[in-house]
């Protein structure tokens, strides 16, 4: 079959600017996301559990910080923080209130880092580049010293574990494997539609344009700073929410070690790797992220098998040398290089 | 007669001399006094002109003479150290914002597109302020943003026609050349659909079919747009062309002021710039 | 608790630290006023050195007496931070050149996330003892407790700094490095050779990254943390400006002892150890006030 668009005339700029354009890229997408939601029928729960719901969380966080770094080009170290503040008003939310709905939960908890990601966002009017990256270091810590510090948020928990209530939504229980991966299957769609909704809008274009050059955005009347707390509460809603479901869907226990400076760079590298602006992007990155570990571990079976530390401080090394590889090779990351393999694939079986 | 790169259509109304001098309800911009000093050079000394509504200004000098200066005080870029602005008479503080608002837009000697952005985006992004859905009603899309985008897109075709630039519509602006993004930017101002279009030497370093385009893109949209212009330009020809009125820089300050008759035979326009060598 | 003696002596052993502080700015100044990029991977240099220096020290130090195993340790290390220095001229800032500086400061990211990983399994989670042969006794001065370690930081750092500013400022290869610091396809142009400038210019970072690991090893041994340590080194760029040495040395100097002071005297009212996020709070506040950083150029955007 070959990968054509001829035909497909566009006679509405509707058509023009859909987000997928071409006819065979729909039906791949429609068949893809109705295939995602058939999964927990022939996939195990170990793969449920361990590895698509991690992945579809992740995907989750990096959106947001793609929307920050990759669209509005503010540099951010700050994500593990942010979702740390989601997970832990989640955590309250669903303990102190428990009438509430666990959606209004989630979308609450996303509010409130939304709050907080607002109010670390001012600097960035005076602030730029680097400097905004060690500036957001400062958020980082912060937050993680406040969240440990303050026994109210942990309900005065003695013991260091605190664990998550159980999920009952609608009347159904959020505890099997499957019921966990459809819930978050469900939030990443929505999450990306509504990201890419914003991005491909008359926002998504002030984002750009302070990225760009944002003196330049004045002068159609763009005002940096509204744009630059908008991208960071945007992107903190999406981290923190990924925090929450992190916690409730996935480990089940709050900890903040959970969302260390390590994470931050994990997501960092995710949205490097998976391309800069792009919503696609964040999954890719994330599917690479979290596919790594398990191809080194596998790789290393057929070897003979190396210590687990062994192989984290490989999968460390690989990283780095991906990350320098595409910024040398296609600054725009993997899901750019998916495009472009599918542009060859419309002028298939011709090179030009 | 130096080359004229315009079309004759502008010289005839030259000739007549059909623009008469502003009256006060028909003034859409006042500088006063304008003065601006950065280290210790004086950029622009008490330049004081006005500007009538639907004519074509051009300000000239030589390098140096602070012409870029001025019109970055009128949009609001630099706060002069002395001196009002008055826009439609009322007296107005300006800053970049303000100007945007106000329907000011404005172009750039150095470009100053969105480079990650394509054409399209780029004069998308002059539509900006125009947008009326709220937040969510974009996440959504479906409904009042999708309608309010295809409206924008319409718009943004008419300009896109209008500049002939319906190839590159799709193309990244880095990749375009130097000409076709100065006609973008002008596509990107033409979008915000301005009352005042601040043009900085917008036929810098373009030969001449691009020149007689780019006239006939300022005067179409003067007389078709109704936007009113002011540019900086160094090419003769084209500034005696296409202007009504002139305004003379010479180290900051202001040596002449007239229509480019008058300003063709001041002594001291010649001494300081033209040098005696246009007939 | 606030008997003047106490407080003077917590604020010089801060200022001490923050000579380390200094120390390791200082790599990321080198680098960023000779090639223009923000070298993320400086922190990690620091640690990686001394990791190499101490098990090259214990190859060596255990056939032999302990002076030679030190002196080839030192050189052994030495030629790692060059080899390293020449591979990544050779596989990052040739294939990157004159690329925006933010995708420059990716790839030292990457850099830095290549470093840990081989750091880690070169050292493991273990913390070696470091021994440079100073003893750790202290000794007093005016009736204030100093280490010997920390006096001999101060002085050797003092001169370390000296010597890189008057090479900076008055030598031929400093004004090249300056130029290239600039505009690297300007630099090119005018035929300083780029690349060999670079190799230069991270030997010399490598080198002081050697210097503040080993000094900071002998003070806390080589263990992991010290990445996390280098790190706060960030917040001392900030203060003191990326572009300048002088700056790096205020800044790490104001960091140490405002840390160190608020530490004992702040933080048991607030719950305890604030050093975690206290220098990066102070540099953002810095920053607001002055975004170049105390001695930093002021950074001019033009359109």
């Amino acid at each position: 079959m070959y990968y054509r668009d001829a035909g497909q005339f566009k006679t509405t700029y509707a058509e023009d600017s859909a987000i997928f354009p071409v006819l065979q890229d729909r039906w791949m997408i429609c068949i893809g996301v109705v295939a995602a939601f058939c999964l927990p029928v022939i996939t195990s729960d170990y793969w449920l559990t361990s590895i698509l719901l991690p992945l579809l969380i992740f995907s989750i966080a990096a959106i947001g910080l793609n929307i920050l770094v990759g669209y509005a080009g503010q540099l951010s170290l700050g994500t593990g923080g942010f979702m740390a503040v989601g997970a832990f008003a989640a955590y309250n939310l669903a303990i102190r209130l428990p009438f509430l709905n666990y959606l209004v939960v989630f979308v609450v908890a996303g509010l409130i880092a939304a709050l907080v990601g607002m109010l670390f966002g001012l600097p960035s009017l005076r602030i730029k580049g680097f400097y905004l990256a060690v500036a957001t270091l400062a958020s980082q810590f912060l937050i993680e010293w406040i969240l440990v510090r303050v026994p109210w948020l942990t309900n005065y928990s003695s013991s260091g574990v605190v664990s998550a209530p159980p999920m009952v939504l609608f009347g159904h229980h959020i505890e099997s494997p499957a019921s966990k991966y459809l819930l978050a299957l469900s939030i990443a769609v929505v999450a990306a539609l509504a990201a890419k909704n914003l991005v491909r809008g008359p926002i998504g274009r002030s984002w750009m344009a302070i990225r760009d050059m944002d003196i330049a955005a004045e002068i159609i009347g763009v005002r940096p700073l509204r744009a630059k707390l908008l991208a960071f509460a945007v992107s903190s809603f999406f981290c923190g929410l990924a925090g929450a479901l992190w916690v409730f869907l996935y480990i089940g226990t709050i900890e903040p070690q959970a969302f260390d400076l390590h994470r931050s760079f994990q997501v960092l590298f995710m949205v490097i790797i998976g391309g800069l602006g792009t919503i696609l992007g964040a999954f890719v990155g994330a599917a690479f992220v979290v596919f790594l570990p398990i191809a080194l571990s596998n790789a290393s079976a057929l070897i003979g098998g190396l210590p687990p530390d062994v192989l984290s401080n490989f999968e460390l090394i690989i990283y780095g040398c991906v990350i320098i590889t595409l910024l040398i090779g296609e600054p725009l990351g993997l899901a750019r290089l998916w495009s472009l393999g599918r542009e060859k694939l419309r002028i298939w079986p011709f090179p030009y | 007669m130096s080359a004229l790169p315009c079309l004759p259509g502008k010289m005839g109304s030259l000739m007549n001399s059909s623009t008469s001098m502003p009256s006060p309800q028909n003034v859409l911009l006042e500088v006063k006094n304008l003065s601006i000093k950065f280290g210790g050079i004086q950029a622009n000394d008490k330049v004081s002109f006005d500007l009538a509504t639907g004519e074509i200004r051009a300000i000239i000098g030589p390098n140096g003479a602070g012409k870029s200066s001025l019109l970055n005080m009128i949009n609001g870029f630099y706060r002069p150290d002395s001196g009002e602005i008055f826009l439609d008479g009322i007296k107005t503080v300006m800053r970049p914002y303000v100007a945007a608002v106000s329907g000011i837009a404005r172009t750039f000697q150095n470009i100053a597109l969105f480079k990650g952005m394509t054409t399209l985006d780029n004069i998308m992004s002059g539509r900006l302020l125009k947008t009326r859905t709220s937040f969510l009603e974009q996440i959504v899309h479906w409904g009042p943003a999708r309608r309010e985008e295809d409206r924008h897109r319409a718009q943004v075709e008419r300009i896109i026609d209008f500049l002939e630039i319906q190839s590159i519509r799709k193309t990244p602006v880095g990749r375009l050349p130097y000409g076709m993004q100065k006609r973008v930017e002008l596509a990107r101002a033409l979008a915000m659909e301005p009352r005042l279009l601040l043009l900085d030497e917008p036929m810098a370093g373009m030969n001449l079919q691009e020149k007689q385009d780019m006239c006939r893109f300022i005067l179409d949209a003067n007389s078709e747009l109704g936007c009113t212009v002011l540019l900086i330009e160094h090419d003769m020809g084209v500034v005696m062309d296409l202007s009504d009125r002139i305004v003379v820089l010479d180290h900051g300050k202001k040596i002449a002021d007239g229509k480019p008759i008058e300003v063709r035979a001041d002594q001291r326009v010649i001494d300081a710039y033209l040098g005696g060598a246009q007939a | 608790m606030s008997d003047p003696m106490f407080i003077l002596e917590v604020a010089i052993s801060g200022l001490l630290s923050g000579v380390l502080y200094a120390l390791v700015a200082l790599g990321f100044v080198l680098i960023y006023k000779a090639s223009g990029v923000f070298n993320f991977a400086q922190g990690i240099m620091v640690l990686f050195a001394a990791l190499c220096f101490v098990r090259l020290q214990s190859l060596f130090g255990a056939n032999g007496p302990s002076h030679i195993g030190f002196w080839a340790a030192l050189v052994g290390a030495m030629a790692i931070m060059l080899l390293l220095a020449i591979c990544v001229e050779r596989l990052v800032l040739r294939p990157l050149v004159n690329q925006p500086p933010l995708t420059l400061f990716m790839a030292t990211m990457g850099l830095a996330v290549v470093l840990e990983g081989i750091a880690s399994l070169v050292g493991g989670n273990l913390i070696y003892p470091l021994d440079i042969g100073i003893a750790d006794d202290p000794i007093e001065i005016f009736g204030i407790l100093v280490r010997k370690v920390d006096l001999f930081a101060a002085a050797a750092g003092t001169i370390l700094v000296a010597a890189l500013t008057v090479f900076f400022q008055f030598s031929r290869v400093g004004r090249a490095l300056r130029a290239v610091a600039d505009d690297h396809l300007a630099a090119l142009s005018v035929g300083i050779p780029l690349r060999h400038i670079w190799i230069l210019i991270w030997s010399i970072a490598g080198a002081v990254a050697l210097f503040a690991g080993l000094i900071w090893g002998a003070k806390l041994g080589v263990q992991f943390s010290l990445s996390t340590i280098a790190l706060k080194s960030l917040p001392v760029l900030l203060i003191g400006g990326f572009t300048s040495i002088p700056g790096a040395i205020a800044g790490g100097l104001i960091v140490g002892a405002t840390e160190k002071l608020t530490e004992v005297f702040l933080a048991p009212a607030l719950g305890g150890a604030i050093e975690s996020w206290f220098a990066y709070v102070l540099a953002l506040a810095f920053l607001l006030i002055r975004p170049q950083g105390l001695f930093g150029e002021k950074i001019i955007e033009r359109v």
